[in-house]
């Protein structure tokens, strides 16, 4: 997930970071930090997220070349983890558990209903780049499932009708990126 | 040494052997799908499960070594349920259309659910995406076919260096393909086809060109010649269930007349004239660095397939000064037939249709760059690989083995050994060296049987030495010079002949680099499956056609001795620059 730092960045970049010289220079300088061992595309990938905020085409073609490691293995590892993302991430990212808990207590029916909302797909962005949509595994709140994550503040017991309510603070920004809202249990790191 | 039994045989084994290859040994066959001789096991597919005694589970032959005592089960109930499951399973996710795809006749999974009595498939499994890939012209793509074996990693990645395919997403959205599952075009590939050579069912092909080339044959208004490449002779038999390394050179002509090719001509008439030009390129490069003291690259790089030359101009372009000018053989023919022959037979070359045969998919990618078309048309029309060949003779209605032996027609039909060697790793080079020390010394290449020895065989790097001795007076600048030469097949053997030359660590005069290993006789357009008995039987062939020519080099071919006389004038004059040299560019890998 994005730090909080990066997130700020995001918000402040331009449309086209993936054309700032500045931040492939300082993607570079770190790469270069890493030596030329093996198992360095990861680390990279990982600067280069925290960085830009997702991954642009130009900079993994960058890193396929820099590390010479061709560019089918690069997108390989890049859509093996879901913790990398080709696409601009909005301010919020809200995650929908479907580990067993959630899935059998309606988590599918909350996704559906997620999706439907907001206009866009797992994986996706909403045209303002307020929110992505983003599927998790357990949050380790079972009990009170289904289970949704907007950034870090868990939200329990989902009921789809009553989304629309959920969502609202985020999206009059009442939330800051990084808070919780104070309402709900706060999840460790996933 | 590991003392087992299989199916109650005692088998003494080497140490670290797998159980699959032990069984081979003793003629016992276990399936699979994703092993690839000579290369890790992936343990991808399943199918090659057996029981040992004991043993709570089942294991993957492929990938389990030898233990002593070790009791194993290849055809037990539990083991043929077990395959069974797992073929059915890969049938469940698989558009199978097998009437309309291109492996109907030799697709390993059709071929295994047929011999398991496979008659239902009991799960209902997703089917992936079906995305066709024709973006390239040499390949077709089919990902509703592909089951996921990752053979074509290990040909691309490992044997080719190239990298263009790998595992894209995960889970139950897994495809085998260049980035983020595009295509082909947006990414790197050198369009060998060994990817296709190695697939076991209809997921990778080449780009057919049948139908143009029946279309071509179907109008009576075109003068539709063909040429065959040194590697077809010694593979396509096994179309028609020859063995591996059976020469089929008359019969090939014949069908070829019967399918109604106005002209039956020859690659190897080309690759003569390849060595003429290639050959008088060296020496000129030789004398430019060793006498008048130039700056010359050296070493030179054969220059005759089109997959190398992709791979230097994408991964190597400060080597593309040193890859010799000269065009392929296929392509020389194309420009040769289409002005030249097209003058003798008094045509017009806008009527000709110059058709290849070629063990090569890059082949088809070759004769559609921009710079082929010297004659002032596009020299070479369509390429049709071995295994289309095949194809076609077969839909023909020709009865290829009942055939009787056929001559090629002349002049373009006319070859000597050294241009047979063409078709094997090492060949272009032992062509070159036969002419060229020829020249310089005026005295036949002082070598048994004209084989240089240390670059005969299947060794992915090979060198070898040759001292000038007595040279011919416009030669003396070599006399006692000695000339290193190095041969490489496989992408991937030539990545690490670049490397030595560019870290300083080797040095050579003239270098052949051959795309497939192997050479063209392991070329992606060959009948499958090829592994290195398949290729050294195909290799002996072509050797025996050699030796049992009586011309054994280039330069005593007698119509190539003509072609120069009333058309080219000279090696390396103005036409042959004109119509049998070219250049290359440079080309981003992203
Ligand atoms: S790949 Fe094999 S099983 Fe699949 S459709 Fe083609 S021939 Fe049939
Ligand atoms: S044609 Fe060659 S380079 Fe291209 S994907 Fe296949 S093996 Fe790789
Ligand atoms: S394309 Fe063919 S070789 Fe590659 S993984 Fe799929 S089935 Fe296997
Ligand atoms: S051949 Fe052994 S797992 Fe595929």
């Amino acid at each position: 997930m994005p730090t909080r730092e990066n997130q700020e960045l995001t918000q402040t970049m331009s449309e086209h970071p993936e054309d700032d010289p500045a931040l492939l220079e300082a993607l570079d300088t770190v790469i270069d930090g890493y030596g030329s061992e093996k198992g360095v595309l990861i680390p990279a990938l990982q600067s280069a997220q925290n960085l830009y905020g997702f991954l642009p085409e130009k900079v993994l073609k960058h890193i396929s070349k820099k590390l010479n490691i061709p560019y089918s293995e690069v997108a390989g590892v890049v859509t093996f983890y879901s913790y990398f993302s080709t696409v601009p991430r909005g301010k919020y990212l809200v995650r929908v558990c479907l580990g067993t808990a959630c899935y059998v207590r309606g988590g599918k029916e909350v996704l559906a209903a997620i999706k439907d909302y907001l206009g866009i797909d797992v994986g996706e962005t909403t045209q303002d780049r307020k929110f992505s949509l983003e599927i998790g595994r357990c949050f380790g709140a079972c009990s009170l499932a289904p289970v949704i994550m907007v950034n870090d503040t868990v939200h329990q017991r989902v009921k789809p009708e009553r989304l629309k309510e959920l969502l609202a603070p985020y999206e009059n920004d009442e939330v800051e990126a990084n808070e919780g809202s104070g309402e709900e249990t706060t999840g460790g790191s996933v | 040494m590991p003392e087992i039994t299989i199916n109650n045989q005692k088998v003494t084994v080497e140490e670290g052997q797998t159980i699959l290859t032990a069984a081979r040994s003793i003629g016992i066959n276990i399936p699979t799908l994703c092993f690839l001789e000579g290369y890790e096991p992936l343990g991808a597919c399943r199918v090659c499960l057996v029981e040992l005694a004991g043993g709570k589970t089942l294991v993957p032959s492929c990938s389990t070594p030898v233990t002593d005592g070790m009791e194993v089960y290849t055809n037990s109930k539990r083991v043929r349920q077990a395959r069974k499951t797992v073929v059915e399973l890969l049938l469940s996710e698989h558009e199978g259309d097998c009437q309309l795809c291109d492996r109907a006749e030799d697709c390993e999974l059709k071929e295994l659910a047929y011999e398991l009595g496979i008659r239902d498939v009991h799960y209902e499994g997703e089917k992936p995406e079906q995305l066709i890939d024709e973006s390239t012209p040499a390949l077709v793509r089919d990902s509703g076919k592909c089951i996921k074996c990752r053979r074509c990693i290990t040909a691309c990645n490992t044997i080719q260096g190239v990298g263009a395919l790998f595992p894209q997403y995960r889970g139950y959205r897994t495809t085998i393909s260049p980035a983020f599952a595009s295509d082909l075009e947006s990414v790197a590939c050198v369009q060998c086809g060994q990817c296709a050579a190695v697939c076991p069912v209809g997921a990778i092909s080449e780009y057919a060109h049948t139908d143009s080339v029946w279309e071509a044959l179907d109008d009576p208004s075109k003068f539709v010649v063909v040429q065959t490449a040194p590697a077809i002779r010694a593979a396509l038999g096994e179309c028609f269930d020859y063995p591996a390394g059976t020469l089929v050179t008359g019969k090939m002509t014949a069908a070829l007349r019967h399918m109604g090719f106005d002209r039956v001509f020859d690659t190897n008439f080309t690759a003569d004239l390849t060595i003429m030009e290639e050959g008088n390129e060296l020496l000129s490069r030789l004398k430019k660095a060793l006498k008048d003291k130039e700056e010359v690259a050296l070493p030179q790089f054969s220059s005759c397939s089109p997959g190398w030359i992709n791979f230097v101009e994408y991964y190597y372009p400060q080597f593309i000064p040193n890859v010799s000018t000269c065009k392929s053989p296929q392509q020389m023919f194309g420009a040769v037939a289409k002005t030249y022959l097209a003058e003798l037979e008094g045509v017009d070359p806008k009527d000709m249709v110059v058709v290849s045969i070629m063990p090569c998919t890059a082949k088809k990618f070759e004769c559609r760059r921009d710079e082929m078309n010297d004659s002032g048309y596009q020299d070479v029309d369509y390429v049709l690989t071995t295994r289309e060949l095949g194809q076609m003779i077969k839909g023909a209605g020709i009865d290829f083995r009942s055939l009787e032996d056929e001559e090629m027609d002349k002049p373009l039909g006319t070859s000597s050994g050294a241009a047979d060697i063409f078709a094997n790793t090492g060949g272009v080079m032992e062509a070159a060296v036969r002419t060229a020390y020829e020249l310089v010394t005026g005295r036949e290449l002082p070598m048994e049987k004209l084989h240089i020895g240390p670059i005969v065989g299947l060794e992915g790097v090979k060198e070898a030495k040759l001292k000038i001795e007595k040279p011919l007076p416009d030669w003396d600048f070599l006399d006692g010079a000695e000339l290193n030469v190095a041969v490489a097949h496989g992408l991937g053997n030539a990545a690490k002949v670049l490397e030595a030359i560019a870290s300083g660590k080797a040095d050579y005069h003239f270098v052949e680099v051959m795309t497939c290993p192997g050479g063209c006789i392991g070329g992606g357009g060959q009948p499958r499956y090829t592994d290195n008995a398949v290729r050294q039987a195909r290799i002996n062939a072509i050797y025996q056609e050699d030796e049992g020519k009586k011309l054994r080099k280039s330069h005593e071919n007698p119509e190539i001795i003509e072609l120069y006389k009333k058309f080219l004038e000279r090696p390396l004059g103005e036409k042959s620059h004109h119509l049998l040299h070219t250049l290359y560019k440079e080309k981003e890998t992203v």
